[in-house]
């Protein structure tokens, strides 16, 4: 079972990627086809673009993806493909694909949930990680904290009541005339900014203490602006960004920590897009440091949509003896945990 | 030579596996299930059904296009995937001339008509004379109006078929000034079998195409483009909207 290789096809969203990954660990190749100079040029992701994009280069993803680890589609066992959630149309491409492949050749098809793949993408850079964990998934679509319990068991302990953290940064990058993508452009230009220059709000959901609520923090940012523009003051646009940053890496990192202490966590992984952001990962680091927690995070590259992360997650699922039909669906709003 | 022919460009989903002059198997299915659902799992049936091997195989024909963007994609991933795993071509195939195979043979003017949303209608014009295909008018979206009027020019009897009939079949019989009718159920919607047919033909004449290669041909482009040209108009906005 060690050396099982597995096929990972992802199209959940504007990447196109395949990887084949062994043992479930071992990172054979993984290739990713962004479409993002294309999205850029509207501002945003278009799921229609997307689809075409996918369809268009998902063969030469796949060929490249198998070429690389120098394999061949007979040495697969598994092909694991995201089938949501996501842009169903952009899903559809992957799956449909992957159906196909698994069709004519006979091999085992998996079908993966993408925040399981991103929370998986820790596995492979750090052999001694195994659950229980606690995991805070961050990306353009997702803002999850969940207790992971076991290899593909998952318990939502919050998630966020409005837009996700990768969302607010979109629009708020948007606001600042930083533009598309949002995350990294505000992570850069933050960097020479003070991030206590503006007391923007840390915004705090009274029900349940570990969900998480952008929404309001994105409104105190566009005020700011407002008055600013009003009053005729000069918009420090890289104080407006560290500031903005801070408060929602706050946030992320109280909720998280708070989560940790009171499920007595000893190992915390960080996940998903925004995983990425260079202010978060040294605010979590420090965090855990402090709590004596063990802390995790892939490299940035395993935290942007990839296929490697959809295939370490799809070797777990196999090896629990997870089978998926022929009439595999795409489903946009997939709920983590289910089948 | 054995093909295996899909068509997901509508609500129908069909499959066929044609070897030379035969179809061997033809499922198609009209039913609110979603195409994702049912086309692999029909390939399966044709399969099992024909003790298939599939490495015998030797080209997947495609419906190209036009139709629902999102069935097109369905039907050409799967295409590519067979493709991609079988280590064959693709004959890509018009959508609207794989529903004119349907009435092969009639001696008049045949006008599959799609609905295309946005008072158009996916359509050509084609005729069936001694034996063999001429496109008059190849696959392209227009407005039922105008279609209507290109056919009233030519003068000649037509028959309708495809999915726009039950939408524009008051429209039509309004407006146009030639006889006409309206093809049955049974040969009305796409059939895998017909693309198959038109399919082997192609294939005999060079057409084919890498898997890799294959992208539908949706004649649209999608909204935000429409938009952003409209935003900034380009001399050009007209032809590269395929119509």
């Amino acid at each position: 079972m060690q050396d099982k290789l597995i096929l990972g096809i992802e199209s959940s969203c504007d990447e196109t990627a395949a990887a084949v990954v062994k043992g479930g660990r071992t990172v054979l190749s993984n290739v990713i086809s962004s479409q993002i100079d294309i999205h850029t040029l509207y501002g945003g992701v278009v799921p229609e673009i997307a689809s075409r994009k996918h369809t268009e280069r998902i063969n030469q993803v796949i060929r490249h993806a198998l070429s690389d680890a120098h394999v061949t589609l007979s040495d697969i066992d598994a092909i694991a493909v995201t089938y949501g959630p996501g842009l169903v149309g952009a899903l559809l491409v992957g799956v449909a694909e992957a159906k196909a492949i698994s069709f004519a050749t006979g091999i085992d098809l998996v079908g993966v949930h993408h925040i399981e793949g991103h929370i998986s993408a820790n596995y492979i850079e750090h052999a001694d990680l195994e659950p229980p964990f606690l995991s805070l998934v961050v990306s353009g679509g997702h803002t999850h904290l969940v207790n992971v319990t076991g290899f593909g068991e998952y318990e939502i302990l919050g998630r966020t009541r409005d837009d996700a953290a990768g969302e607010a940064f979109d629009k708020v990058a948007r606001a600042i005339g930083l533009g598309y993508p949002g995350g990294p452009k505000i992570d850069k230009v933050a960097k020479e900014g003070d991030p206590d220059a503006i007391a923007f709000p840390r915004a705090h959901v009274n029900a349940s203490a570990y969900d998480f609520s952008f929404s309001g923090l994105k409104s105190a940012v566009l005020n700011y602006l407002n008055s600013c523009e009003m009053k005729g003051e000069q918009i420090v646009v890289a104080d407006v960004a560290a500031s903005f940053q801070k408060a929602v890496v706050d946030v992320l990192v109280e909720n998280s920590m708070l989560a940790c202490r009171e499920h007595g966590a000893k190992k915390f992984a960080l996940a998903g897009g925004v995983a990425s952001n260079s202010a978060l990962r040294k605010a979590m680091q420090e965090a855990c440091d402090r709590e004596g927690i063990g802390f995790y995070m892939p490299s940035p590259i395993f935290c942007t949509d990839n296929a490697a992360m959809i295939a370490v997650a799809g070797y777990y699922e196999y090896e629990k003896g997870v089978r998926s039909g022929l009439d595999l669906n795409a489903v946009p709003n997939l709920p983590l945990g289910t089948r | 030579m054995k093909i295996l022919a899909i068509d997901s460009s509508g609500l129908v989903a069909s499959v066929a596996l044609l070897e030379d002059e035969q179809v061997i198997a033809e499922y198609s299915i009209n039913y609110k299930k979603t195409h994702s659902q049912t086309l692999v799992p029909m390939l399966d049936e044709i399969r099992k059904m024909t003790d298939l091997d599939l490495t015998t195989v030797d080209a997947i024909a495609i419906a190209k296009g036009p139709g629902s963007f999102t069935g097109l994609r369905i039907g050409s991933a799967t295409a590519k995937g067979l493709g991609l795993a079988l280590e064959k071509p693709l004959i890509p195939v018009g959508t609207v001339e794989g529903l004119a195979y349907n009435v092969w043979g009639y001696p008049g003017l045949v006008c599959p008509i799609m609905d295309a949303r946005r008072a158009q209608v996916y359509t050509g014009i084609y005729r069936f004379t001694d034996g063999s295909f001429k496109i008059l008018k190849d696959q392209c979206a227009v407005s039922v109006e105008e279609l209507v009027g290109i056919l009233n020019g030519m003068g000649e009897q037509v028959l309708f078929l495809g999915d726009g009939c039950p939408v524009y079949r008051e429209l039509i019989a309004s407006s146009i000034r030639v006889p006409f009718a309206f093809a049955p159920a049974n040969m009305n919607r796409q059939r895998a079998a017909s693309l198959g047919v038109r399919a082997m033909e192609l294939y005999r004449e060079g057409i084919t195409e890498t898997t890799d290669e294959h992208r539908p041909e949706y004649l649209r482009m999608s909204q935000a483009e429409r938009e952003s040209m409209q935003k900034t108009p380009l001399q050009d906005a007209g032809s590269a909207n395929g119509q």
